[in-house]
Protein backbone atom coordinates (compact mmCIF):
# COMPACT_ATOMS: atom_id res chain seq x y z
CA UNK A 1 0.00 0.00 0.00
CA UNK A 2 1.04 3.70 -1.12
CA UNK A 3 2.07 5.75 1.80
CA UNK A 4 0.05 9.61 1.86
CA UNK A 5 3.01 11.85 1.66
CA UNK A 6 3.75 13.63 4.90
CA UNK A 7 3.25 16.64 3.77
CA UNK A 8 1.44 20.02 3.15
CA UNK A 9 -0.74 19.09 -0.02
CA UNK A 10 -1.84 15.83 1.81
CA UNK A 11 -2.44 17.80 5.21
CA UNK A 12 -4.72 20.40 3.53
CA UNK A 13 -6.44 17.51 0.99
CA UNK A 14 -7.00 16.42 4.71
CA UNK A 15 -8.49 19.52 5.90
CA UNK A 16 -10.58 19.30 2.35
CA UNK A 17 -11.89 16.14 3.80
CA UNK A 18 -12.82 17.56 7.54
CA UNK A 19 -9.93 15.44 8.89
CA UNK A 20 -7.40 17.23 11.50
CA UNK A 21 -4.49 15.13 10.31
CA UNK A 22 -1.00 14.66 11.99
CA UNK A 23 2.37 12.47 11.91
CA UNK A 24 3.47 10.29 14.60
CA UNK A 25 7.22 9.18 14.84
CA UNK A 26 6.80 5.41 14.98
CA UNK A 27 10.10 5.07 16.91
CA UNK A 28 9.88 7.87 19.28
CA UNK A 29 6.19 8.79 19.37
CA UNK A 30 6.68 12.26 18.98
CA UNK A 31 3.02 13.64 17.67
CA UNK A 32 3.82 16.46 15.04
CA UNK A 33 0.77 18.94 13.70
CA UNK A 34 0.95 19.50 10.92
CA UNK A 35 2.59 16.41 9.92
CA UNK A 36 5.88 16.48 9.53
CA UNK A 37 8.15 13.68 7.42
CA UNK A 38 11.11 13.55 9.60
CA UNK A 39 10.96 13.42 13.50
CA UNK A 40 12.77 16.51 14.58
CA UNK A 41 13.35 14.87 17.67
CA UNK A 42 14.92 11.34 17.21
CA UNK A 43 15.50 12.17 13.35
CA UNK A 44 13.35 8.79 11.90
CA UNK A 45 11.15 9.13 8.91
CA UNK A 46 9.27 6.12 9.70
CA UNK A 47 5.93 8.30 10.42
CA UNK A 48 2.31 7.21 10.65
CA UNK A 49 -0.68 9.62 10.12
CA UNK A 50 -2.47 10.45 13.34
CA UNK A 51 -6.05 11.74 13.14
CA UNK A 52 -6.75 14.73 16.07
CA UNK A 53 -10.20 14.75 17.88
CA UNK A 54 -10.28 18.19 17.26
CA UNK A 55 -10.59 19.32 20.70
CA UNK A 56 -8.61 22.02 22.38
CA UNK A 57 -8.04 25.26 24.22
CA UNK A 58 -7.14 28.80 23.21
CA UNK A 59 -3.44 29.06 23.69
CA UNK A 60 -2.58 32.51 22.26
CA UNK A 61 -5.03 35.11 19.88
CA UNK A 62 -5.27 38.29 18.10
CA UNK A 63 -7.71 40.28 16.58
CA UNK A 64 -6.89 41.91 12.73
CA UNK A 65 -8.10 44.62 11.72
CA UNK A 66 -6.18 45.01 8.69
CA UNK A 67 -6.09 41.45 6.92
CA UNK A 68 -4.94 40.30 3.40
CA UNK A 69 -7.13 40.35 0.57
CA UNK A 70 -8.70 37.25 1.03
CA UNK A 71 -10.01 38.17 4.08
CA UNK A 72 -11.29 41.38 3.09
CA UNK A 73 -13.08 39.96 0.59
CA UNK A 74 -14.96 37.88 3.14
CA UNK A 75 -15.86 41.05 4.32
CA UNK A 76 -13.25 41.52 6.95
CA UNK A 77 -12.11 45.19 8.06
CA UNK A 78 -11.15 47.58 10.25
CA UNK A 79 -14.80 47.51 11.85
CA UNK A 80 -15.42 44.10 11.63
CA UNK A 81 -12.13 42.57 12.55
CA UNK A 82 -11.44 38.68 12.35
CA UNK A 83 -9.80 36.63 15.09
CA UNK A 84 -6.48 34.16 14.64
CA UNK A 85 -5.19 32.13 16.92
CA UNK A 86 -2.94 29.59 18.57
CA UNK A 87 -5.07 26.44 19.60
CA UNK A 88 -3.28 23.71 22.22
CA UNK A 89 -5.13 20.27 21.66
CA UNK A 90 -5.74 17.96 23.96
CA UNK A 91 -3.07 15.58 22.20
CA UNK A 92 -0.98 18.46 23.03
CA UNK A 93 0.30 19.41 19.99
CA UNK A 94 -0.77 23.11 19.00
CA UNK A 95 -1.76 24.13 16.05
CA UNK A 96 -2.60 28.03 14.28
CA UNK A 97 -6.27 28.87 13.34
CA UNK A 98 -8.63 31.03 12.79
CA UNK A 99 -11.21 31.02 15.87
CA UNK A 100 -14.96 31.53 15.15
CA UNK A 101 -17.65 32.61 17.16
CA UNK A 102 -15.71 34.98 19.10
CA UNK A 103 -16.08 38.68 18.61
CA UNK A 104 -12.97 40.24 17.21
CA UNK A 105 -13.97 43.81 18.02
CA UNK A 106 -14.46 43.04 22.10
CA UNK A 107 -11.29 41.33 22.58
CA UNK A 108 -11.67 41.84 26.31
CA UNK A 109 -14.52 39.14 25.93
CA UNK A 110 -12.02 36.92 24.16
CA UNK A 111 -10.17 34.34 27.43
CA UNK A 112 -6.93 32.31 26.86
CA UNK A 113 -7.81 29.09 28.15
CA UNK A 114 -11.72 29.11 26.48
CA UNK A 115 -12.57 25.45 25.58
CA UNK A 116 -12.73 24.98 21.68
CA UNK A 117 -13.52 22.48 19.27
CA UNK A 118 -12.87 22.26 15.43
CA UNK A 119 -14.61 23.65 12.33
CA UNK A 120 -13.73 23.14 8.68
CA UNK A 121 -14.31 26.48 6.56
CA UNK A 122 -15.15 25.74 2.93
CA UNK A 123 -14.08 28.39 0.78
CA UNK A 124 -14.48 28.50 -3.04
CA UNK A 125 -15.36 26.33 -5.86
CA UNK A 126 -13.46 23.54 -7.98
CA UNK A 127 -9.89 23.96 -8.39
CA UNK A 128 -9.65 27.32 -6.00
CA UNK A 129 -11.50 25.91 -3.38
CA UNK A 130 -9.52 25.38 -0.18
CA UNK A 131 -10.21 24.72 3.49
CA UNK A 132 -9.16 26.62 6.32
CA UNK A 133 -8.77 25.23 9.91
CA UNK A 134 -11.21 27.35 11.93
CA UNK A 135 -12.20 26.42 16.18
CA UNK A 136 -14.78 27.73 17.59
CA UNK A 137 -15.85 27.60 21.87
CA UNK A 138 -17.96 24.54 22.36
CA UNK B 1 28.86 18.39 20.74
CA UNK B 2 29.03 22.59 19.83
CA UNK B 3 32.28 23.80 21.42
CA UNK B 4 33.12 27.04 21.99
CA UNK B 5 32.84 29.62 19.31
CA UNK B 6 35.64 32.13 18.34
CA UNK B 7 37.03 33.87 14.82
CA UNK B 8 40.44 32.30 12.98
CA UNK B 9 41.64 36.47 13.44
CA UNK B 10 39.96 39.85 14.84
CA UNK B 11 37.85 42.26 13.56
CA UNK B 12 37.06 45.47 13.67
CA UNK B 13 34.79 47.91 12.92
CA UNK B 14 36.29 51.28 11.79
CA UNK B 15 33.85 53.29 10.03
CA UNK B 16 29.63 53.16 10.37
CA UNK B 17 27.24 55.75 8.62
CA UNK B 18 23.54 55.96 7.39
CA UNK B 19 21.02 57.60 5.66
CA UNK B 20 18.03 59.17 7.35
CA UNK B 21 15.18 56.59 7.41
CA UNK B 22 12.10 57.41 6.39
CA UNK B 23 9.02 57.65 3.50
CA UNK B 24 10.95 59.13 0.18
CA UNK B 25 8.94 59.97 -2.85
CA UNK B 26 12.12 61.28 -4.32
CA UNK B 27 14.98 59.30 -3.10
CA UNK B 28 15.32 55.85 -4.24
CA UNK B 29 17.59 52.64 -2.51
CA UNK B 30 20.37 53.56 -4.75
CA UNK B 31 20.66 57.35 -3.88
CA UNK B 32 20.01 56.47 0.03
CA UNK B 33 23.21 53.99 0.17
CA UNK B 34 24.77 56.21 -1.29
CA UNK B 35 24.09 58.75 1.59
CA UNK B 36 25.23 55.93 4.21
CA UNK B 37 28.33 55.00 2.18
CA UNK B 38 29.35 58.84 1.99
CA UNK B 39 28.76 59.00 5.59
CA UNK B 40 30.72 56.10 6.60
CA UNK B 41 33.15 57.53 4.53
CA UNK B 42 33.23 60.79 6.76
CA UNK B 43 33.69 58.66 10.11
CA UNK B 44 37.03 56.49 9.27
CA UNK B 45 39.36 58.70 11.55
CA UNK B 46 42.34 58.34 9.27
CA UNK B 47 40.56 58.18 6.45
CA UNK B 48 40.03 55.82 3.54
CA UNK B 49 41.04 54.19 0.18
CA UNK B 50 37.18 52.63 -1.20
CA UNK B 51 39.53 51.21 -3.34
CA UNK B 52 41.38 49.36 -0.32
CA UNK B 53 38.12 47.45 0.22
CA UNK B 54 37.94 43.79 -0.89
CA UNK B 55 34.78 42.77 -1.04
CA UNK B 56 31.13 43.89 0.05
CA UNK B 57 28.07 42.11 2.00
CA UNK B 58 24.71 43.93 1.18
CA UNK B 59 21.35 42.76 3.05
CA UNK B 60 18.58 43.14 1.15
CA UNK B 61 14.47 41.54 1.66
CA UNK B 62 12.23 42.96 -0.48
CA UNK B 63 13.99 43.90 -3.52
CA UNK B 64 12.18 41.34 -5.74
CA UNK B 65 8.82 41.82 -4.61
CA UNK B 66 8.12 45.62 -4.35
CA UNK B 67 11.20 47.09 -6.65
CA UNK B 68 11.07 43.91 -8.85
CA UNK B 69 14.96 43.58 -9.61
CA UNK B 70 16.47 40.98 -7.17
CA UNK B 71 20.09 40.88 -7.88
CA UNK B 72 20.85 44.30 -5.92
CA UNK B 73 24.73 43.16 -5.19
CA UNK B 74 26.51 43.66 -7.60
CA UNK B 75 24.42 47.00 -8.71
CA UNK B 76 25.28 49.26 -5.22
CA UNK B 77 28.78 47.63 -5.82
CA UNK B 78 29.10 49.12 -8.88
CA UNK B 79 26.79 52.14 -7.59
CA UNK B 80 29.72 52.80 -5.21
CA UNK B 81 32.53 52.12 -7.00
CA UNK B 82 33.80 48.92 -5.86
CA UNK B 83 33.37 46.33 -9.08
CA UNK B 84 34.96 44.42 -9.98
CA UNK B 85 35.41 43.40 -6.41
CA UNK B 86 32.87 40.48 -4.84
CA UNK B 87 29.30 41.57 -4.24
CA UNK B 88 27.00 38.66 -2.31
CA UNK B 89 23.56 39.66 -1.48
CA UNK B 90 22.55 37.83 2.11
CA UNK B 91 18.95 37.32 3.06
CA UNK B 92 17.38 36.88 6.40
CA UNK B 93 14.04 38.65 5.93
CA UNK B 94 14.45 41.41 8.29
CA UNK B 95 17.34 40.49 9.36
CA UNK B 96 19.40 40.09 6.56
CA UNK B 97 22.16 43.14 7.11
CA UNK B 98 22.72 41.52 10.36
CA UNK B 99 23.47 38.24 8.45
CA UNK B 100 26.09 40.69 6.25
CA UNK B 101 27.77 41.04 8.96
CA UNK B 102 28.53 38.10 9.84
CA UNK B 103 29.84 37.22 6.64
CA UNK B 104 32.22 39.72 6.34
CA UNK B 105 33.39 39.13 10.06
CA UNK B 106 33.44 35.39 8.75
CA UNK B 107 36.03 36.63 5.84
CA UNK B 108 38.43 38.29 7.37
CA UNK B 109 38.43 36.18 10.37
CA UNK B 110 39.00 33.26 7.72
CA UNK B 111 42.11 35.33 6.71
CA UNK B 112 40.52 35.48 3.10
CA UNK B 113 39.91 39.77 2.92
CA UNK B 114 41.63 42.32 5.45
CA UNK B 115 38.81 44.92 4.39
CA UNK B 116 35.24 44.36 3.91
CA UNK B 117 31.88 46.31 3.61
CA UNK B 118 29.12 45.38 5.31
CA UNK B 119 25.50 46.94 4.78
CA UNK B 120 22.07 47.24 4.04
CA UNK B 121 19.50 48.72 2.25
CA UNK B 122 15.37 48.40 1.82
CA UNK B 123 13.25 50.52 -0.72
CA UNK B 124 9.35 50.28 0.83
CA UNK B 125 6.95 53.24 0.80
CA UNK B 126 6.55 53.75 -2.61
CA UNK B 127 4.41 50.24 -2.70
CA UNK B 128 0.88 50.23 -0.89
CA UNK B 129 0.04 48.91 2.88
CA UNK B 130 -1.83 46.16 1.38
CA UNK B 131 1.45 45.35 -1.07
CA UNK B 132 3.94 45.99 1.78
CA UNK B 133 1.90 43.45 3.95
CA UNK B 134 1.47 40.82 1.77
CA UNK B 135 5.67 41.68 0.78
CA UNK B 136 6.61 40.91 3.94
CA UNK B 137 4.49 37.69 5.03
CA UNK B 138 6.90 36.55 2.56
CA UNK B 139 9.11 35.69 5.64
CA UNK B 140 5.96 34.40 7.78
CA UNK B 141 5.53 30.81 8.06
CA UNK B 142 3.39 29.80 5.60
CA UNK B 143 0.62 27.77 7.98
CA UNK B 144 0.11 31.58 9.71
CA UNK B 145 -0.61 33.40 6.59
CA UNK B 146 -3.33 30.75 5.30
CA UNK B 147 -4.92 31.49 8.69
CA UNK B 148 -4.92 34.80 8.54
CA UNK B 149 -2.16 35.74 10.62
CA UNK B 150 -0.35 39.30 9.95
CA UNK B 151 3.41 40.50 10.94
CA UNK B 152 1.73 42.49 13.63
CA UNK B 153 -0.91 39.50 14.20
CA UNK B 154 1.64 37.25 15.14
CA UNK B 155 3.10 39.62 17.64
CA UNK B 156 0.04 39.97 18.72
CA UNK B 157 -0.87 36.66 19.40
CA UNK B 158 2.71 36.43 21.46
CA UNK B 159 1.33 39.20 23.30
CA UNK B 160 -2.03 37.51 24.73
CA UNK B 161 0.22 35.01 25.96
CA UNK B 162 2.23 36.46 27.36
CA UNK B 163 -0.07 38.96 29.53
CA UNK B 164 -1.45 35.54 30.39
CA UNK B 165 1.40 33.90 31.96
CA UNK B 166 2.97 36.78 33.94
CA UNK B 167 0.00 39.40 34.54
CA UNK B 168 1.18 42.32 32.16
CA UNK B 169 -1.56 44.65 29.69
CA UNK B 170 -1.47 47.01 27.51
CA UNK B 171 -0.84 49.80 29.57
CA UNK B 172 3.11 48.14 30.12
CA UNK B 173 3.45 47.90 25.88
CA UNK B 174 2.68 51.43 26.21
CA UNK B 175 5.67 52.67 28.15
CA UNK B 176 7.72 51.03 25.23
CA UNK B 177 6.21 53.18 22.94
CA UNK B 178 6.86 56.43 24.73
CA UNK B 179 10.26 55.78 25.83
CA UNK B 180 11.06 54.76 21.48
CA UNK B 181 9.46 58.09 20.80
CA UNK B 182 11.43 60.39 23.63
CA UNK B 183 14.81 58.91 22.47
CA UNK B 184 14.07 59.18 18.71
CA UNK B 185 13.18 62.69 19.40
CA UNK B 186 16.73 63.47 19.87
CA UNK B 187 18.01 61.12 16.63
CA UNK B 188 17.88 63.63 13.73
CA UNK B 189 17.90 60.28 11.12
CA UNK B 190 14.71 58.84 12.71
CA UNK B 191 11.68 58.30 10.95
CA UNK B 192 9.83 59.78 13.53
CA UNK B 193 11.67 61.72 15.83
CA UNK B 194 8.91 63.61 17.71
CA UNK B 195 7.62 62.30 21.37
CA UNK B 196 4.13 61.58 22.04
CA UNK B 197 3.89 64.29 23.96
CA UNK B 198 4.71 66.56 20.59
CA UNK B 199 2.68 64.44 18.66
CA UNK B 200 -0.84 64.91 20.83
CA UNK B 201 0.24 69.17 21.16
CA UNK B 202 0.33 68.73 17.19
CA UNK B 203 -2.81 67.05 17.08
CA UNK B 204 -4.67 69.83 19.88
CA UNK B 205 -3.42 72.34 17.44
CA UNK B 206 -4.41 71.30 14.37
CA UNK B 207 -8.07 70.58 15.57
CA UNK B 208 -8.19 74.23 17.33
CA UNK B 209 -7.39 75.26 13.87
CA UNK B 210 -9.89 73.26 12.04
CA UNK B 211 -12.76 74.60 14.42
CA UNK B 212 -13.00 70.84 15.45
CA UNK B 213 -13.63 69.80 19.26
CA UNK B 214 -10.22 69.99 21.06
CA UNK B 215 -8.99 66.55 22.78
CA UNK B 216 -8.91 66.61 25.96
CA UNK B 217 -6.15 63.79 26.79
CA UNK B 218 -4.50 63.91 30.27
CA UNK B 219 -0.93 62.15 29.50
CA UNK B 220 0.45 60.00 26.65
CA UNK B 221 -1.27 56.96 28.02
CA UNK B 222 -4.29 58.68 27.91
CA UNK B 223 -3.59 59.46 24.31
CA UNK B 224 -2.34 56.05 23.28
CA UNK B 225 -5.94 54.69 25.18
CA UNK B 226 -7.91 56.96 22.44
CA UNK B 227 -8.62 54.49 19.48
CA UNK B 228 -9.58 57.61 17.41
CA UNK B 229 -5.41 58.63 18.22
CA UNK B 230 -4.48 55.12 18.24
CA UNK B 231 -6.22 52.17 16.28
CA UNK B 232 -6.34 48.47 16.57
CA UNK B 233 -4.01 46.85 13.96
CA UNK B 234 -4.00 43.42 15.37
CA UNK B 235 -5.30 43.47 18.94
CA UNK B 236 -3.39 44.07 21.00
CA UNK B 237 -1.04 45.64 18.99
CA UNK B 238 -2.28 49.32 17.78
CA UNK B 239 -1.10 51.46 15.98
CA UNK B 240 1.82 53.01 18.33
CA UNK B 241 2.82 49.49 18.92
CA UNK B 242 4.04 49.20 15.36
CA UNK B 243 7.28 50.14 13.47
CA UNK B 244 6.43 52.19 10.31
CA UNK B 245 6.97 51.50 6.39
CA UNK B 246 10.14 52.72 5.55
CA UNK B 247 12.78 53.28 3.13
CA UNK B 248 16.55 53.09 3.96
CA UNK B 249 20.33 52.21 3.66
CA UNK B 250 23.39 51.79 6.34
CA UNK B 251 26.92 49.89 5.99
CA UNK B 252 29.86 49.39 8.48
CA UNK B 253 33.29 49.16 7.39
CA UNK B 254 34.78 45.96 8.79
CA UNK B 255 38.88 45.59 9.02
CA UNK B 256 41.00 42.84 10.84
CA UNK B 257 41.79 43.96 14.20
CA UNK B 258 45.88 43.98 13.12
CA UNK B 259 45.62 46.56 10.83
CA UNK B 260 42.59 48.82 12.66
CA UNK B 261 44.69 51.55 14.13
CA UNK B 262 45.71 52.31 10.98
CA UNK B 263 42.07 53.67 10.69
CA UNK B 264 41.42 54.78 14.17
CA UNK B 265 42.40 55.10 17.42
CA UNK B 266 39.09 53.98 18.69
CA UNK B 267 37.70 51.04 16.29
CA UNK B 268 35.41 48.89 18.04
CA UNK B 269 36.33 45.33 18.14
CA UNK B 270 33.52 42.38 17.45
CA UNK B 271 33.61 40.11 20.30
CA UNK B 272 30.89 38.43 19.69
CA UNK B 273 28.44 37.06 17.81
CA UNK B 274 25.38 34.53 17.46
CA UNK B 275 22.99 33.52 15.73
CA UNK B 276 19.95 31.16 16.02
CA UNK B 277 16.93 29.71 13.74
CA UNK B 278 13.50 29.55 15.01
CA UNK B 279 9.99 27.58 14.18
CA UNK B 280 6.88 28.66 13.55
CA UNK B 281 3.89 29.64 16.02
CA UNK B 282 2.30 26.50 16.31
CA UNK B 283 5.49 24.30 16.54
CA UNK B 284 7.29 26.98 19.28
CA UNK B 285 7.19 25.19 23.19
CA UNK B 286 6.17 28.63 24.74
CA UNK B 287 4.72 31.44 23.33
CA UNK B 288 6.32 33.67 25.00
CA UNK B 289 10.08 33.37 23.84
CA UNK B 290 12.32 32.90 20.74
CA UNK B 291 14.48 30.25 20.90
CA UNK B 292 16.24 31.68 18.06
CA UNK B 293 17.17 34.66 20.25
CA UNK B 294 18.52 32.75 23.60
CA UNK B 295 20.67 30.56 21.33
CA UNK B 296 21.86 33.57 19.49
CA UNK B 297 22.79 35.22 22.71
CA UNK B 298 24.23 32.13 24.56
CA UNK B 299 26.25 31.76 21.85
CA UNK B 300 27.64 35.08 21.67
CA UNK B 301 28.07 35.55 25.30
CA UNK B 302 29.86 32.14 25.28
CA UNK B 303 32.32 33.50 22.56
CA UNK B 304 33.21 36.59 24.56
CA UNK B 305 33.13 35.51 27.60
CA UNK B 306 30.67 37.88 28.76
CA UNK B 307 27.48 37.71 30.92
CA UNK B 308 24.35 39.35 29.91
CA UNK B 309 25.02 42.30 32.93
CA UNK B 310 27.94 42.98 31.21
CA UNK B 311 26.19 44.93 27.91
CA UNK B 312 25.90 48.04 28.98
CA UNK B 313 23.58 49.45 25.82
CA UNK B 314 21.94 47.76 23.31
CA UNK B 315 19.53 47.96 20.36
CA UNK B 316 17.00 45.68 20.09
CA UNK B 317 14.49 44.40 17.15
CA UNK B 318 11.40 46.00 18.74
CA UNK B 319 9.85 45.66 15.31
CA UNK B 320 6.24 45.49 18.22
CA UNK B 321 6.30 46.82 21.50
CA UNK B 322 5.97 43.18 22.79
CA UNK B 323 9.07 42.04 21.20
CA UNK B 324 11.18 44.59 23.04
CA UNK B 325 9.99 43.11 26.00
CA UNK B 326 10.42 39.67 25.17
CA UNK B 327 13.78 40.59 23.67
CA UNK B 328 14.87 42.11 27.08
CA UNK B 329 14.26 38.82 28.61
CA UNK B 330 15.72 36.13 25.82
CA UNK B 331 18.84 37.81 25.74
CA UNK B 332 18.85 37.80 29.99
CA UNK B 333 18.80 41.59 31.02
CA UNK B 334 15.49 40.60 32.64
CA UNK B 335 14.28 37.53 34.16
CA UNK B 336 11.42 35.75 31.96
CA UNK B 337 8.77 37.80 32.88
CA UNK B 338 10.98 40.64 34.13
CA UNK B 339 10.91 42.55 31.46
CA UNK B 340 7.97 44.58 31.16
CA UNK B 341 8.38 45.64 34.97
CA UNK B 342 11.88 46.69 34.29
CA UNK B 343 10.88 49.10 31.28
CA UNK B 344 7.97 50.17 33.78
CA UNK B 345 10.31 51.44 36.56
CA UNK B 346 12.57 53.14 33.67
CA UNK B 347 15.92 50.78 33.54
CA UNK B 348 15.40 50.82 29.68
CA UNK B 349 15.87 54.94 29.71
CA UNK B 350 18.39 56.96 27.86
CA UNK B 351 19.26 57.74 31.38
CA UNK B 352 18.68 54.00 32.76
CA UNK B 353 20.74 51.14 34.31
CA UNK B 354 20.20 49.77 30.55
CA UNK B 355 19.54 51.86 27.95
CA UNK B 356 17.75 50.05 25.41
CA UNK B 357 16.87 51.49 21.56
CA UNK B 358 18.68 54.63 22.18
CA UNK B 359 18.07 55.43 18.26
CA UNK B 360 14.33 55.25 18.82
CA UNK B 361 13.98 51.38 17.88
CA UNK B 362 12.70 50.02 14.67
CA UNK B 363 9.61 51.60 16.14
CA UNK B 364 10.25 55.18 16.04
CA UNK B 365 14.09 55.42 13.63
CA UNK B 366 11.91 53.26 11.51
CA UNK B 367 12.32 49.81 9.53
CA UNK B 368 13.86 49.99 6.03
CA UNK B 369 14.24 45.60 6.74
CA UNK B 370 17.81 44.83 4.51
CA UNK B 371 19.00 48.12 6.48
CA UNK B 372 18.10 47.39 10.39
CA UNK B 373 20.93 45.39 11.43
CA UNK B 374 23.97 47.22 10.09
CA UNK B 375 21.58 50.26 11.46
CA UNK B 376 21.66 49.01 14.98
CA UNK B 377 25.39 49.05 14.78
CA UNK B 378 25.84 52.66 13.48
CA UNK B 379 23.68 53.45 16.69
CA UNK B 380 26.03 51.37 18.70
CA UNK B 381 29.05 52.86 17.19
CA UNK B 382 27.97 56.34 17.88
CA UNK B 383 27.37 55.28 22.40
CA UNK B 384 30.46 53.66 22.46
CA UNK B 385 32.75 56.44 20.48
CA UNK B 386 30.61 59.06 22.79
CA UNK B 387 29.55 60.50 19.50
CA UNK B 388 25.72 60.15 20.04
CA UNK B 389 24.87 64.19 20.72
CA UNK B 390 22.35 64.81 22.33
CA UNK B 391 21.28 61.24 23.10
CA UNK B 392 24.26 59.63 24.53
CA UNK B 393 24.11 57.78 27.31
CA UNK B 394 25.80 59.14 30.76
CA UNK B 395 27.21 55.69 31.39
CA UNK B 396 30.90 56.11 32.59
CA UNK B 397 33.03 54.26 31.04
CA UNK B 398 31.31 52.86 28.44
CA UNK B 399 32.87 50.36 26.53
CA UNK B 400 30.11 47.09 25.79
CA UNK B 401 27.39 47.61 22.97
CA UNK B 402 25.44 44.98 21.44
CA UNK B 403 22.33 44.64 18.58
CA UNK B 404 19.78 42.20 18.48
CA UNK B 405 18.40 41.40 15.07
CA UNK B 406 15.28 39.23 14.15
CA UNK B 407 14.36 38.12 10.74
CA UNK B 408 10.68 37.32 9.93
CA UNK B 409 8.43 35.74 13.40
CA UNK B 410 11.56 34.66 14.67
CA UNK B 411 12.81 32.75 11.94
CA UNK B 412 16.36 34.13 11.98
CA UNK B 413 17.86 36.09 14.95
CA UNK B 414 21.14 37.40 16.08
CA UNK B 415 23.33 38.67 18.54
CA UNK B 416 26.28 40.69 17.66
CA UNK B 417 28.51 41.94 20.94
CA UNK B 418 30.79 45.44 20.14
CA UNK B 419 34.19 46.07 22.66
CA UNK B 420 35.74 49.59 22.38
CA UNK B 421 39.17 48.37 24.32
Amino acid sequence: MEVIPFNDISYERFLGEEKLMGSRCRKCGTLFLPPRAICIKCHSTKMEWVEMKGKGKLAAFTCIAIGPPFMTREGYDRKHPYVSGVVELDEGVKVVARIEGVNGSRPETIKIGTPLHVQFLHRGEGGNSTTFLAFRPL
Amino acid sequence: MRRRRELGRGVAVVGAGMSKFGMFSDKDSKYLFVEAFKEMLSTVDKGLNPKDIDALYLGNFTNDFFVHQGHWGPIISDLIGLTPKPATRTEGACASSALAFREGVFAIASGFYDMVLVGGVEEMSKRNTEEVTQGLAMAASPYEVKVGFTFPGVFGAMATAYFAKYGASREHLMNVTIKSHNNARLNPKAQYNVSIREIMNQKIEKAKEKGNPIPTWRDEKEFLRDPGANPVVAWPMHLYDCCPISDGASCVLLVAEEISRDFTDIPLHVVGIGQGSGKGLHAKEDLTYFEATRYAAEEAYEMSGLKPEDIQIAEVHDCFSIAEILHLEDLGFFKPGEGYKAVEEGLTKLDGAKPINTSGGLKCKGHPVGATGTGQLVEIWKQLRGEAGERQVPIKNLRIGATHNLGGTGGTCTLTILERR
